[in-house]
Protein backbone atom coordinates (compact mmCIF):
# COMPACT_ATOMS: atom_id res chain seq x y z
CA UNK A 1 0.00 0.00 0.00
CA UNK A 2 1.53 3.29 -0.76
CA UNK A 3 0.17 6.86 0.30
CA UNK A 4 -0.69 10.25 -1.78
CA UNK A 5 1.31 12.54 1.04
CA UNK A 6 0.27 15.92 -0.39
CA UNK A 7 3.54 17.60 -0.11
CA UNK A 8 5.53 14.22 -1.13
CA UNK A 9 3.75 12.71 -3.42
CA UNK A 10 3.00 8.61 -3.58
CA UNK A 11 5.38 6.95 -0.80
CA UNK A 12 5.37 3.43 0.57
CA UNK A 13 3.51 2.81 3.44
CA UNK A 14 6.44 2.30 5.86
CA UNK A 15 8.04 6.17 5.73
CA UNK A 16 4.40 6.69 7.76
CA UNK A 17 3.08 5.72 11.37
CA UNK A 18 -0.65 5.42 11.88
CA UNK A 19 -2.01 7.06 14.69
CA UNK A 20 -5.89 5.99 14.07
CA UNK A 21 -9.56 6.89 12.83
CA UNK A 22 -9.60 10.90 12.84
CA UNK A 23 -12.26 13.32 13.69
CA UNK A 24 -12.45 12.20 17.08
CA UNK A 25 -12.81 15.08 19.68
CA UNK A 26 -11.54 15.18 22.88
CA UNK A 27 -13.90 16.08 25.53
CA UNK A 28 -13.98 18.67 27.56
CA UNK A 29 -11.96 17.67 31.43
CA UNK A 30 -14.81 17.63 33.02
CA UNK A 31 -17.23 15.87 30.57
CA UNK A 32 -19.16 12.61 31.75
CA UNK A 33 -17.55 9.48 32.25
CA UNK A 34 -19.66 8.94 29.09
CA UNK A 35 -18.08 11.10 26.36
CA UNK A 36 -15.04 9.97 27.59
CA UNK A 37 -14.96 6.33 27.26
CA UNK A 38 -17.00 6.87 23.25
CA UNK A 39 -13.82 9.16 22.90
CA UNK A 40 -11.34 6.76 24.49
CA UNK A 41 -12.30 3.63 23.22
CA UNK A 42 -15.83 3.17 21.27
CA UNK A 43 -15.01 2.55 17.68
CA UNK A 44 -17.44 2.22 14.38
CA UNK A 45 -14.61 0.20 12.58
CA UNK A 46 -16.61 0.05 9.78
CA UNK A 47 -15.71 -2.30 6.54
CA UNK A 48 -15.88 0.79 3.78
CA UNK A 49 -14.35 4.26 3.58
CA UNK A 50 -12.02 5.17 6.68
CA UNK A 51 -10.95 8.87 7.32
CA UNK A 52 -7.23 8.01 9.32
CA UNK A 53 -4.38 10.21 10.80
CA UNK A 54 -0.97 9.29 9.09
CA UNK A 55 2.16 10.87 10.49
CA UNK A 56 4.61 10.98 7.47
CA UNK A 57 7.62 10.65 9.76
CA UNK A 58 10.47 10.20 7.75
CA UNK A 59 9.53 12.40 5.04
CA UNK A 60 8.04 16.18 5.24
CA UNK A 61 7.15 15.26 8.94
CA UNK A 62 3.43 16.32 8.55
CA UNK A 63 0.10 14.98 9.78
CA UNK A 64 -2.06 13.88 7.18
CA UNK A 65 -5.89 12.74 6.86
CA UNK A 66 -5.93 10.01 4.47
CA UNK A 67 -9.78 8.55 3.40
CA UNK A 68 -9.17 4.60 2.19
CA UNK A 69 -11.03 1.66 2.14
CA UNK A 70 -9.96 -0.90 4.22
CA UNK A 71 -11.65 -3.83 2.66
CA UNK A 72 -8.88 -3.00 -0.56
CA UNK A 73 -6.76 0.23 0.66
CA UNK A 74 -7.86 2.13 -2.47
CA UNK A 75 -6.87 5.22 -1.44
CA UNK A 76 -9.86 8.07 -2.01
CA UNK A 77 -8.29 11.31 -0.50
CA UNK A 78 -5.25 12.52 1.00
CA UNK A 79 -4.74 15.94 2.76
CA UNK A 80 -2.56 17.95 5.33
CA UNK A 81 -4.26 17.84 8.95
CA UNK A 82 -3.96 21.12 9.79
CA UNK A 83 -6.38 22.46 6.75
CA UNK A 84 -9.43 23.24 8.33
CA UNK A 85 -11.74 21.25 5.90
CA UNK A 86 -9.55 17.87 7.55
CA UNK A 87 -10.15 18.82 11.37
CA UNK A 88 -14.04 18.03 10.66
CA UNK B 1 -19.22 -42.76 13.49
CA UNK B 2 -16.00 -42.89 16.43
CA UNK B 3 -12.83 -42.62 14.84
CA UNK B 4 -10.49 -45.22 16.13
CA UNK B 5 -7.54 -47.03 14.96
CA UNK B 6 -9.10 -50.35 14.51
CA UNK B 7 -11.83 -48.30 11.95
CA UNK B 8 -8.68 -47.24 10.17
CA UNK B 9 -7.50 -50.97 9.86
CA UNK B 10 -11.17 -52.06 8.66
CA UNK B 11 -11.22 -49.41 6.43
CA UNK B 12 -8.29 -51.09 4.52
CA UNK B 13 -9.75 -53.74 3.89
CA UNK B 14 -12.56 -51.82 1.58
CA UNK B 15 -10.52 -49.15 -0.21
CA UNK B 16 -11.34 -46.63 2.69
CA UNK B 17 -14.94 -46.14 1.52
CA UNK B 18 -16.74 -46.50 4.88
CA UNK B 19 -16.21 -42.93 5.97
CA UNK B 20 -19.16 -40.24 6.22
CA UNK B 21 -19.57 -36.68 6.04
CA UNK B 22 -17.86 -35.54 9.59
CA UNK B 23 -21.20 -33.60 10.00
CA UNK B 24 -24.34 -32.76 9.09
CA UNK B 25 -25.37 -30.03 6.52
CA UNK B 26 -29.21 -29.62 7.79
CA UNK B 27 -31.53 -26.78 6.66
CA UNK B 28 -32.37 -24.13 9.08
CA UNK B 29 -35.16 -24.75 11.56
CA UNK B 30 -37.28 -21.55 12.30
CA UNK B 31 -36.42 -21.35 15.50
CA UNK B 32 -33.67 -22.25 18.29
CA UNK B 33 -32.62 -22.45 22.10
CA UNK B 34 -29.61 -20.57 21.34
CA UNK B 35 -27.51 -19.21 18.01
CA UNK B 36 -23.93 -18.85 17.82
CA UNK B 37 -23.18 -16.43 15.28
CA UNK B 38 -19.05 -17.62 13.70
CA UNK B 39 -18.27 -20.66 13.44
CA UNK B 40 -14.53 -20.22 13.94
CA UNK B 41 -13.16 -22.09 16.70
CA UNK B 42 -14.55 -19.90 19.49
CA UNK B 43 -18.19 -19.94 17.79
CA UNK B 44 -18.29 -24.48 17.38
CA UNK B 45 -15.79 -24.77 20.90
CA UNK B 46 -19.02 -22.27 22.17
CA UNK B 47 -21.52 -25.01 20.94
CA UNK B 48 -19.70 -27.90 21.82
CA UNK B 49 -19.61 -27.52 25.62
CA UNK B 50 -23.37 -25.41 25.70
CA UNK B 51 -24.46 -29.21 24.64
CA UNK B 52 -21.74 -31.15 26.50
CA UNK B 53 -21.79 -28.94 29.95
CA UNK B 54 -25.02 -27.81 30.19
CA UNK B 55 -27.53 -30.01 28.30
CA UNK B 56 -28.15 -27.61 25.51
CA UNK B 57 -28.86 -28.76 22.65
CA UNK B 58 -31.23 -27.31 20.79
CA UNK B 59 -28.27 -24.84 19.03
CA UNK B 60 -27.62 -23.35 15.90
CA UNK B 61 -23.79 -22.04 14.64
CA UNK B 62 -24.48 -19.31 11.52
CA UNK B 63 -21.28 -18.91 9.74
CA UNK B 64 -21.32 -17.11 6.86
CA UNK B 65 -18.84 -18.90 4.75
CA UNK B 66 -17.51 -22.43 5.15
CA UNK B 67 -16.40 -23.64 8.39
CA UNK B 68 -12.15 -23.21 9.02
CA UNK B 69 -12.68 -20.29 6.26
CA UNK B 70 -11.64 -17.72 9.42
CA UNK B 71 -8.69 -16.59 12.07
CA UNK B 72 -9.25 -20.40 13.45
CA UNK B 73 -7.94 -21.94 9.91
CA UNK B 74 -5.23 -18.76 9.27
CA UNK B 75 -3.16 -18.66 12.65
CA UNK B 76 0.56 -20.10 13.62
CA UNK B 77 -1.02 -22.36 15.73
CA UNK B 78 0.35 -21.45 18.86
CA UNK B 79 -0.80 -22.07 22.20
CA UNK B 80 0.92 -21.30 25.68
CA UNK B 81 -0.61 -19.80 29.08
CA UNK B 82 2.61 -17.92 30.23
CA UNK B 83 0.66 -14.49 31.02
CA UNK B 84 1.54 -12.05 33.71
CA UNK B 85 -1.74 -10.53 34.72
CA UNK B 86 -3.69 -12.79 37.20
CA UNK B 87 -7.22 -12.84 34.70
CA UNK B 88 -5.00 -14.06 31.91
CA UNK B 89 -2.90 -16.44 34.06
CA UNK B 90 -6.00 -18.50 35.16
CA UNK B 91 -8.32 -18.37 31.70
CA UNK B 92 -5.24 -19.33 29.51
CA UNK B 93 -4.44 -22.20 32.17
CA UNK B 94 -7.43 -23.77 31.93
CA UNK B 95 -7.51 -23.29 28.43
CA UNK B 96 -4.00 -25.26 28.07
CA UNK B 97 -5.41 -27.96 30.35
CA UNK B 98 -8.41 -28.45 28.07
CA UNK B 99 -6.11 -28.52 25.39
CA UNK B 100 -4.28 -31.70 27.01
CA UNK B 101 -7.73 -33.24 27.19
CA UNK B 102 -9.19 -32.18 23.65
CA UNK B 103 -8.42 -34.70 21.65
CA UNK B 104 -9.89 -37.49 23.93
CA UNK B 105 -13.04 -35.38 24.67
CA UNK B 106 -13.73 -35.03 20.96
CA UNK B 107 -12.51 -38.22 19.93
CA UNK B 108 -10.96 -36.41 17.14
CA UNK B 109 -6.78 -36.11 16.39
CA UNK B 110 -6.00 -32.45 16.67
CA UNK B 111 -2.32 -33.00 16.52
CA UNK B 112 -1.70 -31.29 20.58
CA UNK B 113 2.33 -31.10 20.27
CA UNK B 114 3.51 -30.10 23.85
CA UNK B 115 6.61 -29.33 22.44
CA UNK B 116 7.27 -25.97 24.43
CA UNK B 117 7.24 -22.07 23.56
CA UNK B 118 10.54 -20.80 24.27
CA UNK B 119 11.02 -16.64 24.69
CA UNK B 120 14.00 -15.61 24.12
CA UNK B 121 15.84 -12.83 26.30
CA UNK B 122 18.40 -10.27 25.17
CA UNK B 123 19.22 -7.58 27.90
CA UNK B 124 19.25 -7.63 31.83
CA UNK B 125 16.17 -6.29 31.72
CA UNK B 126 14.24 -8.49 29.51
CA UNK B 127 15.65 -10.86 31.97
CA UNK B 128 14.00 -9.72 35.16
CA UNK B 129 10.70 -9.17 33.44
CA UNK B 130 10.67 -12.40 32.41
CA UNK B 131 11.54 -13.97 35.51
CA UNK B 132 8.82 -12.08 37.06
CA UNK B 133 6.37 -13.21 34.51
CA UNK B 134 7.61 -16.31 34.97
CA UNK B 135 7.21 -16.39 38.99
CA UNK B 136 3.62 -14.81 38.71
CA UNK B 137 3.21 -18.17 36.53
CA UNK B 138 4.15 -20.59 38.75
CA UNK B 139 2.38 -18.80 41.82
CA UNK B 140 -0.37 -19.43 39.77
CA UNK B 141 0.21 -23.30 39.20
CA UNK B 142 1.69 -22.69 35.83
CA UNK B 143 5.02 -24.51 34.54
CA UNK B 144 8.08 -21.80 33.90
CA UNK B 145 11.41 -22.06 33.62
CA UNK B 146 14.38 -19.26 33.11
CA UNK B 147 16.92 -20.49 31.03
CA UNK B 148 20.15 -19.67 30.77
CA UNK B 149 22.62 -18.90 27.53
CA UNK B 150 24.08 -22.20 27.80
CA UNK B 151 20.45 -24.14 28.52
CA UNK B 152 19.18 -21.96 25.78
CA UNK B 153 22.27 -22.70 22.96
CA UNK B 154 21.69 -27.00 24.03
CA UNK B 155 18.26 -26.64 23.58
CA UNK B 156 17.78 -25.01 20.04
CA UNK B 157 20.95 -25.20 17.25
CA UNK B 158 20.98 -22.68 15.19
CA UNK B 159 20.22 -20.00 16.35
CA UNK B 160 22.29 -16.54 16.55
CA UNK B 161 23.68 -16.63 19.97
CA UNK B 162 26.48 -14.16 19.70
CA UNK B 163 24.07 -11.40 17.65
CA UNK B 164 26.08 -8.14 17.75
CA UNK B 165 23.01 -6.43 17.84
CA UNK B 166 21.01 -8.71 20.15
CA UNK B 167 22.67 -11.08 21.59
CA UNK B 168 20.50 -14.23 23.33
CA UNK B 169 21.10 -13.95 27.18
CA UNK B 170 18.44 -16.88 27.32
CA UNK B 171 14.71 -17.64 27.82
CA UNK B 172 11.61 -17.88 29.51
CA UNK B 173 10.35 -21.78 28.74
CA UNK B 174 7.11 -22.98 29.22
CA UNK B 175 7.16 -26.43 28.12
CA UNK B 176 3.30 -27.10 28.37
CA UNK B 177 2.91 -25.04 25.37
CA UNK B 178 3.32 -25.75 21.81
CA UNK B 179 0.84 -25.96 18.70
CA UNK B 180 -2.15 -27.59 17.48
CA UNK B 181 -3.30 -28.56 14.28
CA UNK B 182 -5.62 -25.40 13.26
CA UNK B 183 -8.32 -26.93 11.44
CA UNK B 184 -8.52 -29.99 13.05
CA UNK B 185 -9.73 -27.58 15.49
CA UNK B 186 -12.72 -26.61 13.67
CA UNK B 187 -13.73 -29.55 12.76
CA UNK B 188 -13.27 -31.59 15.71
CA UNK B 189 -15.45 -29.06 17.80
CA UNK B 190 -18.05 -29.05 14.56
CA UNK B 191 -18.30 -32.98 14.66
CA UNK B 192 -18.41 -33.29 18.54
CA UNK B 193 -21.19 -30.46 18.29
CA UNK B 194 -22.83 -31.90 15.18
CA UNK B 195 -22.86 -35.17 17.47
CA UNK B 196 -24.78 -33.67 20.12
CA UNK B 197 -27.16 -32.24 18.45
CA UNK B 198 -26.22 -29.00 17.30
CA UNK B 199 -27.01 -27.66 13.91
CA UNK B 200 -24.43 -26.00 11.90
CA UNK B 201 -25.11 -23.60 9.13
CA UNK B 202 -22.36 -22.52 6.46
CA UNK B 203 -23.09 -20.04 4.07
CA UNK B 204 -25.59 -18.48 6.73
CA UNK B 205 -24.11 -14.89 6.91
CA UNK B 206 -26.38 -13.05 9.83
CA UNK B 207 -27.14 -9.53 8.46
CA UNK B 208 -29.76 -8.22 11.24
CA UNK B 209 -30.42 -9.03 14.56
CA UNK B 210 -33.93 -8.43 16.08
CA UNK B 211 -34.05 -6.86 18.69
CA UNK B 212 -38.03 -6.37 21.00
CA UNK B 213 -38.44 -4.34 24.10
CA UNK B 214 -34.61 -5.08 24.76
CA UNK B 215 -34.18 -8.19 24.37
CA UNK B 216 -32.94 -10.40 21.64
CA UNK B 217 -35.37 -12.54 19.76
CA UNK B 218 -33.63 -13.99 16.53
CA UNK B 219 -31.79 -13.10 13.28
CA UNK B 220 -31.80 -12.27 9.62
CA UNK B 221 -30.00 -14.50 7.89
CA UNK B 222 -29.08 -15.08 4.40
CA UNK B 223 -30.94 -18.28 4.50
CA UNK B 224 -33.78 -16.24 6.08
CA UNK B 225 -34.99 -15.63 9.46
CA UNK B 226 -33.75 -17.63 12.60
CA UNK B 227 -35.94 -16.78 15.98
CA UNK B 228 -34.33 -17.40 19.13
CA UNK B 229 -34.18 -15.89 22.96
CA UNK B 230 -30.31 -16.12 23.57
CA UNK B 231 -27.59 -15.16 20.86
CA UNK B 232 -23.99 -15.22 21.34
CA UNK B 233 -21.77 -13.30 18.97
CA UNK B 234 -18.24 -14.81 18.18
CA UNK B 235 -17.01 -13.35 14.66
CA UNK B 236 -13.45 -12.43 15.89
CA UNK B 237 -12.09 -9.30 12.65
CA UNK B 238 -15.75 -8.72 11.94
CA UNK B 239 -17.18 -8.74 15.29
CA UNK B 240 -17.78 -4.32 14.98
CA UNK B 241 -19.72 -5.31 12.49
CA UNK B 242 -21.66 -8.16 13.49
CA UNK B 243 -22.61 -5.90 16.90
CA UNK B 244 -23.21 -3.18 14.87
CA UNK B 245 -26.25 -5.05 14.05
CA UNK B 246 -27.17 -4.59 17.48
CA UNK B 247 -26.64 -0.97 17.36
CA UNK B 248 -23.39 -1.74 19.59
CA UNK B 249 -20.03 0.42 19.65
CA UNK B 250 -17.20 -1.78 20.78
CA UNK B 251 -13.64 -1.20 21.95
CA UNK B 252 -12.55 -3.01 19.02
CA UNK B 253 -10.41 -1.76 15.56
CA UNK B 254 -9.73 -4.57 12.85
CA UNK B 255 -6.31 -5.29 11.65
CA UNK B 256 -4.62 -7.85 9.51
CA UNK B 257 -1.92 -10.32 10.75
CA UNK B 258 0.02 -12.20 8.22
CA UNK B 259 1.13 -15.95 8.33
CA UNK B 260 3.86 -17.69 6.70
CA UNK B 261 5.14 -20.83 5.83
CA UNK B 262 8.70 -22.22 4.26
CA UNK B 263 9.17 -25.22 2.03
CA UNK B 264 9.35 -28.10 4.11
CA UNK B 265 12.81 -29.43 5.21
CA UNK B 266 14.40 -32.06 7.26
CA UNK B 267 13.80 -31.38 11.64
CA UNK B 268 15.87 -28.20 12.28
CA UNK B 269 13.18 -26.74 14.97
CA UNK B 270 11.61 -29.03 17.46
CA UNK B 271 9.86 -26.39 19.65
CA UNK B 272 8.61 -22.99 19.39
CA UNK B 273 10.80 -19.98 19.58
CA UNK B 274 9.77 -16.19 19.75
CA UNK B 275 12.30 -13.67 19.44
CA UNK B 276 12.49 -10.90 22.41
CA UNK B 277 14.23 -8.32 20.64
CA UNK B 278 11.52 -7.80 17.25
CA UNK B 279 8.14 -9.41 16.77
CA UNK B 280 8.67 -12.93 15.29
CA UNK B 281 8.14 -16.51 16.44
CA UNK B 282 8.20 -19.81 14.88
CA UNK B 283 8.09 -23.01 14.96
CA UNK B 284 8.42 -26.40 12.22
CA UNK B 285 5.46 -28.00 10.97
CA UNK B 286 5.33 -31.93 11.02
CA UNK B 287 5.27 -31.48 7.27
CA UNK B 288 8.62 -29.78 7.76
CA UNK B 289 7.73 -26.24 6.93
CA UNK B 290 8.79 -23.86 9.00
CA UNK B 291 5.25 -21.86 10.28
CA UNK B 292 6.17 -18.19 11.16
CA UNK B 293 4.73 -14.68 12.16
CA UNK B 294 5.92 -11.08 13.16
CA UNK B 295 3.88 -8.46 13.73
CA UNK B 296 0.04 -6.94 12.49
CA UNK B 297 0.25 -4.59 10.04
CA UNK B 298 -0.47 -1.46 11.98
CA UNK B 299 -3.56 0.17 10.57
CA UNK B 300 -7.03 -0.58 10.01
CA UNK B 301 -8.16 -3.61 7.89
CA UNK B 302 -10.48 -5.90 6.93
CA UNK B 303 -8.66 -7.13 3.95
CA UNK B 304 -7.57 -10.58 4.25
CA UNK B 305 -3.74 -9.81 2.77
CA UNK B 306 -0.79 -7.73 4.02
CA UNK B 307 1.21 -5.34 3.00
CA UNK B 308 5.18 -5.49 2.34
CA UNK B 309 6.79 -3.62 4.46
CA UNK B 310 5.34 -6.57 7.36
CA UNK B 311 6.69 -9.11 5.22
CA UNK B 312 10.70 -7.97 5.31
CA UNK B 313 10.15 -6.97 8.29
CA UNK B 314 9.56 -10.51 8.90
CA UNK B 315 11.87 -12.03 7.08
CA UNK B 316 14.96 -9.36 8.59
CA UNK B 317 13.76 -11.27 12.33
CA UNK B 318 14.17 -14.50 11.38
CA UNK B 319 17.62 -14.32 9.62
CA UNK B 320 18.78 -12.31 12.21
CA UNK B 321 17.60 -14.94 14.77
CA UNK B 322 18.46 -17.96 12.70
CA UNK B 323 21.00 -17.29 9.76
CA UNK B 324 20.90 -20.52 8.10
CA UNK B 325 17.08 -19.87 7.71
CA UNK B 326 18.36 -17.27 4.83
CA UNK B 327 18.36 -20.02 2.12
CA UNK B 328 14.75 -21.50 2.64
CA UNK B 329 12.28 -20.40 0.62
CA UNK B 330 8.63 -19.32 1.41
CA UNK B 331 6.09 -20.97 -0.10
CA UNK B 332 2.55 -19.13 1.14
CA UNK B 333 1.78 -16.22 2.51
CA UNK B 334 -1.35 -15.27 3.68
CA UNK B 335 -3.31 -12.89 6.57
CA UNK B 336 -6.27 -12.79 8.58
CA UNK B 337 -8.37 -9.44 10.16
CA UNK B 338 -8.41 -9.93 13.59
CA UNK B 339 -10.34 -7.99 16.57
CA UNK B 340 -7.68 -5.55 18.27
CA UNK B 341 -9.29 -4.49 21.69
CA UNK B 342 -8.00 -1.37 23.74
CA UNK B 343 -6.19 -3.54 25.82
CA UNK B 344 -5.17 -6.13 24.02
CA UNK B 345 -7.56 -8.69 26.31
CA UNK B 346 -10.53 -10.26 25.01
CA UNK B 347 -14.05 -9.45 26.28
CA UNK B 348 -16.33 -12.92 26.94
CA UNK B 349 -19.69 -11.47 28.24
CA UNK B 350 -23.24 -10.41 28.81
CA UNK B 351 -24.30 -6.66 26.96
CA UNK B 352 -26.63 -4.44 27.80
CA UNK B 353 -29.01 -6.28 25.57
CA UNK B 354 -31.13 -8.57 27.51
CA UNK B 355 -30.31 -12.16 26.22
CA UNK B 356 -27.40 -11.48 23.61
CA UNK B 357 -24.23 -11.89 24.67
CA UNK B 358 -20.15 -11.55 23.30
CA UNK B 359 -17.20 -12.70 22.89
CA UNK B 360 -14.42 -10.82 20.82
CA UNK B 361 -11.27 -8.87 20.97
CA UNK B 362 -8.79 -11.75 20.58
CA UNK B 363 -6.28 -9.71 19.32
CA UNK B 364 -3.53 -12.21 17.41
CA UNK B 365 -3.33 -14.67 20.10
CA UNK B 366 -6.88 -16.19 20.36
CA UNK B 367 -6.43 -19.34 18.98
CA UNK B 368 -4.94 -20.51 22.23
CA UNK B 369 -8.08 -19.57 23.80
CA UNK B 370 -10.65 -21.75 21.92
CA UNK B 371 -11.17 -24.13 24.42
CA UNK B 372 -11.72 -22.15 27.76
CA UNK B 373 -13.14 -19.29 25.41
CA UNK B 374 -15.58 -21.78 24.32
CA UNK B 375 -16.05 -23.34 27.55
CA UNK B 376 -16.66 -20.15 29.40
CA UNK B 377 -19.08 -18.36 26.87
CA UNK B 378 -21.44 -21.58 27.24
CA UNK B 379 -21.27 -21.45 30.47
CA UNK B 380 -22.16 -17.52 30.48
CA UNK B 381 -24.91 -17.88 27.61
CA UNK B 382 -26.44 -21.16 29.47
CA UNK B 383 -26.39 -19.32 33.04
CA UNK B 384 -26.92 -16.10 31.88
CA UNK B 385 -23.51 -14.70 33.54
CA UNK B 386 -19.91 -14.97 33.25
CA UNK B 387 -17.94 -17.51 35.27
CA UNK B 388 -15.00 -16.49 37.76
CA UNK B 389 -12.55 -17.51 34.56
CA UNK B 390 -14.20 -14.88 32.46
CA UNK B 391 -15.57 -12.46 34.92
CA UNK B 392 -13.03 -9.49 34.34
CA UNK B 393 -13.21 -9.71 30.78
CA UNK B 394 -16.45 -7.93 30.34
CA UNK B 395 -17.50 -5.18 27.83
CA UNK B 396 -17.81 -2.51 30.47
CA UNK B 397 -14.02 -2.87 31.84
CA UNK B 398 -13.22 0.01 29.55
CA UNK B 399 -15.85 2.58 31.18
CA UNK B 400 -14.72 1.57 34.39
CA UNK B 401 -11.30 1.66 34.13
CA UNK B 402 -10.65 -2.06 35.16
CA UNK B 403 -8.81 -2.98 32.08
CA UNK B 404 -6.45 -5.76 31.55
CA UNK B 405 -3.48 -4.36 29.88
CA UNK B 406 -0.89 -7.20 29.52
CA UNK B 407 1.15 -4.94 27.78
CA UNK B 408 0.92 -1.65 29.26
CA UNK B 409 0.26 0.12 26.40
CA UNK B 410 -2.95 1.65 26.57
CA UNK B 411 -5.77 2.00 24.15
CA UNK B 412 -4.29 1.79 21.51
CA UNK B 413 -5.02 -1.17 19.39
CA UNK B 414 -2.28 -1.62 17.20
CA UNK B 415 0.31 -1.53 19.37
CA UNK B 416 -1.30 -4.50 21.65
C1 LIG C 1 -2.01 -14.89 10.78
C2 LIG C 1 -2.55 -15.16 12.14
C3 LIG C 1 -1.76 -15.85 13.07
C4 LIG C 1 -2.24 -16.11 14.35
N1 LIG C 1 -1.47 -16.86 15.20
C5 LIG C 1 -1.95 -17.22 16.42
C6 LIG C 1 -1.20 -18.09 17.27
O1 LIG C 1 -0.12 -18.54 16.92
N2 LIG C 1 -1.71 -18.40 18.48
C7 LIG C 1 -2.91 -17.92 18.89
O2 LIG C 1 -3.32 -18.21 20.01
N3 LIG C 1 -3.69 -17.13 18.09
C8 LIG C 1 -3.22 -16.78 16.86
N4 LIG C 1 -4.01 -15.97 16.02
C9 LIG C 1 -5.30 -15.47 16.50
C10 LIG C 1 -6.44 -16.47 16.35
O3 LIG C 1 -6.37 -17.12 15.11
C11 LIG C 1 -7.79 -15.77 16.50
O4 LIG C 1 -7.79 -14.94 17.65
C12 LIG C 1 -8.95 -16.75 16.67
O5 LIG C 1 -8.90 -17.76 15.68
C13 LIG C 1 -10.28 -16.02 16.60
O6 LIG C 1 -11.39 -16.84 16.95
P1 LIG C 1 -12.18 -17.77 15.89
O7 LIG C 1 -11.39 -18.99 15.64
O8 LIG C 1 -13.53 -17.97 16.44
O9 LIG C 1 -12.20 -16.81 14.62
P2 LIG C 1 -12.67 -17.08 13.12
O10 LIG C 1 -12.21 -18.40 12.64
O11 LIG C 1 -12.26 -15.88 12.33
O12 LIG C 1 -14.23 -17.15 13.29
C14 LIG C 1 -15.14 -16.07 13.14
C15 LIG C 1 -16.14 -16.48 12.11
O13 LIG C 1 -17.23 -15.57 12.09
C16 LIG C 1 -17.72 -15.55 10.78
N5 LIG C 1 -18.57 -14.37 10.59
C17 LIG C 1 -18.18 -13.07 10.51
N6 LIG C 1 -19.24 -12.28 10.30
C18 LIG C 1 -20.33 -13.09 10.25
C19 LIG C 1 -21.73 -12.85 10.06
N7 LIG C 1 -22.23 -11.61 9.86
N8 LIG C 1 -22.56 -13.93 10.07
C20 LIG C 1 -22.07 -15.18 10.25
N9 LIG C 1 -20.77 -15.46 10.43
C21 LIG C 1 -19.90 -14.42 10.44
C22 LIG C 1 -16.48 -15.56 9.92
O14 LIG C 1 -16.74 -15.99 8.59
C23 LIG C 1 -15.58 -16.52 10.69
O15 LIG C 1 -15.62 -17.83 10.20
C24 LIG C 1 -3.54 -15.67 14.73
C25 LIG C 1 -4.33 -14.97 13.80
C26 LIG C 1 -3.86 -14.73 12.51
C27 LIG C 1 -4.73 -14.01 11.53
ZN1 LIG D 1 5.22 13.97 3.14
Amino acid sequence: MRLPCPCCGVRGNEEFTYLGPAGLVRPAPDATEDAWHAFMHERENLAGNHRELWWHGQGCRAWIVVTRDVRTHRIEHAELARDPEAAR
Amino acid sequence: MRYSALALLRGALTGQRHWTPAWRDPEPKPAYDTLIVGGGGHGLATAYYLAKEHGITNVAVLEKSHIGSGNVGRNTTIIRSNYLLPANTHFYEKSLQLWEGLEQDINFNAMVSQRGVLNLYHSDAQRDAYARRGNAMRLAGVDAELLDAAAVRAMVPGLDMDNARFPVKGGLLQRRGGTVRHDAVAWGYARAADQRGVDILQNCEVTGIDIAQGRVVGVQTARGPIRARRIGLAAAGNSSRVAALAGLRLPIESHVLQAFVSEGVKPVLDTVVTFGAGHFYVSQSDKGGLVFGGDIDGFNSYAQRGSLPVVHDVMESAVALFPAFSRLRVLRQWGGVMDMSMDGSPIIGTTPIAGLFLNCGWCYGGFKATPASGWCFAHTIATGAPHPLNAAFTLDRFRTGAVIDEKGAGATPNLH
